[in-house]
């Protein structure tokens, strides 16, 4: 029984969890595009924090209408599959050294071959709503998860290289041994993963004029109310998705920055660096204490403050769990440290998604179009080879991947000097 | 117990899907079962404890042809009468030559019964099924797996060449 | 307490209905697709035995066999579409005519 114990919690927690954290996404990204952007987000009617739930309250109060000459288990089945498919990938997701639903030996291959399935969520999803317009978005939609999703793994491959396990938490546990963080050693595979991460999770065109208008997510127009309501939060919870395997491959999972370092504060037995959460985060409450001081609404001074005492209670908390059981506080920080690297990874794809994009939309796509494949598939094999070459020869394996890294960017440099004829005379036609 | 549970539950989709997908006059809703019977056939792999087999199954059937044939079914946009219901006797003959084929091949199971024990189940699965495959695709089986790599660029060039329209 | 015939019977039953669809139906798409049925029947097949044998062979040909069948999708459903960009259907009994 007691095996089953953590697990269960971990289900609950995913299961209840992950749509508010899908919430507080929502509010990140228009929030931060409207920041970006340079306006206010919504100035006339400011939710705010209470944006989620206005929005789901709106869905959830539409009617629930269904085209006609639909089929009726297809148009219903569709956006529960998209859903489905992303918060079964969840199932295998280490957040902290023993948190986990499950740790199948082919953990990472597990959650890139049930991703593979939300495809037929977009392409049933389009073909059940009975209308060209969906069917055709539905089609554009899915061949971008395709190919991106193609890419992205392609990205993961080359930091799986390192790990020789397919189990996420012994690819966290790698990460550990190796001594840094695969990023470091394959950072051309990071920004592949990256890339390509930044196309599945709008399924949108990148390259439309206005992006955020109508004709976004066609293949969900159909769609109205809670049905509409499961499609966006898929959406939105493949973006955790895809921040969770960036973090646990790439970024160390639930390891604290310098794991290795293991300098304990004297006479303790506690690590000098495991203060690092509670100092980060009685650093968040300050700054929190001291926005809020400006502030001249009543409502927002008394939210401020309640974020910056939660900041400091969480704080506290980090602190006192320090002198718990060393398994329960590695669980803690881990948590922490894994909750904190996903979140960094979003901002990283929301920054680039909103400040780079929207004015550099034609070079991303003739990068992407261009190098990113070829170069994905040059850094897999020159990561294999300095993998390798260390093996061999005894060289520290920093010094092979860069080599590796080096090679690589000098294919893509060359790629991009030399493009392929086509766009070549593209470019001499004049673009 | 669990397991016979689930072998029985899985191969009920499986058989069931497989059944409906045959019968089917719209083929959007056959290439549907079809995707329930390859996902179920993936649990009978699972169920057998090689879980490398499960996820390519997932991966490259359920995730990846069929998500080819529902792009070709909805890109030829079929017209209805072709889904009308034609009843003529070829069809009893046929499902009457597959099922005789089928009763010998299940005369031949029976004869052989005796001799299909299998093994008692492992207390858990050995976690060396992935590193075992990869071991005899790339040492006992290198000269297929070069092969097979052929053949799919073969089949990429043919299909890439095939569908482009003649100008 | 399963036995390997279990396996066999699921994987002969998944054949019979997959040899079925191909003999009675007259659509090439689902003809295509009992054939990834029966495929798959085979595969149920090596990987039964291959647990019966303890050893990993049946698996990784059964890999094979999904490869070789991803091929056979693709290339038999570029011909489909041509076919029906040529000629408008995809019904076996109306391709009658070895050249037009």
């Amino acid at each position: 029984m007691q095996t089953y114990v953590l697990p269960a919690i971990y289900a609950v927690i995913v299961i209840l969890a992950l749509p508010l954290l899908a919430g507080c996404v929502l509010i990140a990204e228009r929030q931060f595009r409207a920041y970006l952007q340079g306006r206010g987000n919504s100035e006339a009617v400011k939710p705010g924090l209470w944006e989620p739930i206005t929005e789901v309250t709106k869905l959830l109060m539409a009617e629930d209408v269904r085209p006609s000459g639909t089929n009726p288990l297809v148009f219903w089945a569709a956006p529960v599959v998209s859903l489905l498919v992303v918060l079964l990938a969840f199932s295998v997701m280490p957040i902290g050294p023993a948190f986990h639903l499950a740790d199948p030996n082919i953990g990472l291959f597990f959650v890139f071959g049930i991703g593979s399935l939300a495809v037929h969520g977009v392409v049933l999803g389009g073909w059940a709503s009975n209308a060209q317009n969906s069917m055709t978005s539905a089609l554009g939609a899915a061949a971008q998860l395709i190919v991106y999703g193609a890419v992205t793994i392609l990205g993961v491959l080359s930091a799986l290289l390192l790990s020789s396990s397919l189990s996420l938490k012994e690819i966290a546990q790698a990460q550990l041994e190796r001594g840094q963080w695969f990023i470091f050693y394959v950072p051309v595979g990071f920004a592949a993963y990256f890339l390509g991460s930044l196309r599945i999770t709008t399924l949108t065109s990148l390259d439309s004029a206005s992006p955020g208008n109508e004709s976004d997510m066609a293949f969900i127009s159909a769609y109205r109310g809670f049905r509409r309501c499961l499609y966006l939060l898929a959406g939105y919870i493949n973006v955790i998705l895809v921040a969770c395997i960036a973090t646990t491959v790439f970024l160390g999972g639930w390891l604290r920055p310098l794991a290795g370092y293991r300098d304990r504060f004297p006479g303790t037995s506690v690590e000098l660096l495991d203060v690092l959460p509670a100092m980060v985060m009685m650093g968040a409450g300050i700054y929190f204490f001291w926005r809020a001081r400006r502030l001249t609404v009543n409502i927002r001074r008394t939210g401020g403050f309640l974020v910056a005492g939660l900041c400091v209670v969480a704080a506290a908390l980090l602190l006192g769990v320090l002198f718990t059981s060393e398994g329960f506080m590695q669980g803690v920080h881990g948590a922490f440290w894994f909750v904190l690297k996903a979140c960094a990874y979003i901002y990283f794809v929301f920054w680039f998604r909103f400040e780079f994009l929207p004015a550099h939309r034609d070079m991303l796509s003739r990068l992407e179009w261009r190098m990113l494949i070829p170069v994905a598939l040059v850094n897999l094999i020159t990561a294999a080879v300095a993998i390798l070459t260390s093996q061999d020869t005894g060289w520290p394996m920093r010094l092979t991947t860069l080599l590796a890294t080096a090679a690589t960017l000098g294919v893509a440099w060359w790629l991009f000097k030399n493009p392929p004829d086509e766009l070549a005379a593209l470019k001499a036609g004049g673009e | 117990m669990l397991n016979t549970l689930f072998f029985y539950f899985l191969s009920a989709i499986a058989v069931g899907s497989a059944i409906l997908m045959v019968t089917r006059r719209n083929i959007a809703h056959a290439a549907i079962f079809l995707v329930t019977a390859l996902l179920a056939t993936a649990g009978i792999f699972l169920q057998l404890q090689s879980e490398f087999l499960f996820i390519v199954q997932v991966f490259l059937y359920a995730g990846g042809i069929m998500v080819l044939f529902i792009f070709v079914i909805m890109l030829l946009n079929l017209e209805p009468a072709a889904r009308l219901a034609k009843f003529n006797r070829s069809q009893v003959i046929a499902a009457t030559l597959a099922l005789v084929l089928g009763a010998q091949i299940l005369y031949a199971v029976f004869v052989g019964r005796s001799s299909l024990r299998l093994p008692a189940l492992q207390a858990n699965i050995s976690p060396q099924n992935t590193e075992a495959v990869g071991d005899a695709l790339f040492h006992q089986f290198i000269v297929p797996f070069e092969i097979v790599s052929v053949l799919l660029l073969v089949s990429l060039i043919g299909a890439a060449v095939m569908a482009k329209r003649r100008a | 307490m399963l036995s390997i015939a279990h396996y066999l019977i699921l994987s002969l039953a998944l054949f019979t209905v997959g040899v079925v669809g191909v003999l009675a139906r007259r659509n090439l798409i689902i003809m295509l697709m009992s054939v990834e049925l029966i495929l798959n029947a085979v595969n149920i097949n090596l990987v039964a035995f291959s647990r019966l044998h303890g050893s990993v062979d049946g698996q990784a040909f059964a890999i094979f066999v999904m490869a070789d069948a991803a091929a056979e999708a693709v290339v038999g459903l570029s011909i489909i579409l041509v076919f029906f960009r040529n000629r408008g259907t995809v019904r076996a009994d109306e391709m009658d005519l070895l050249k037009w």
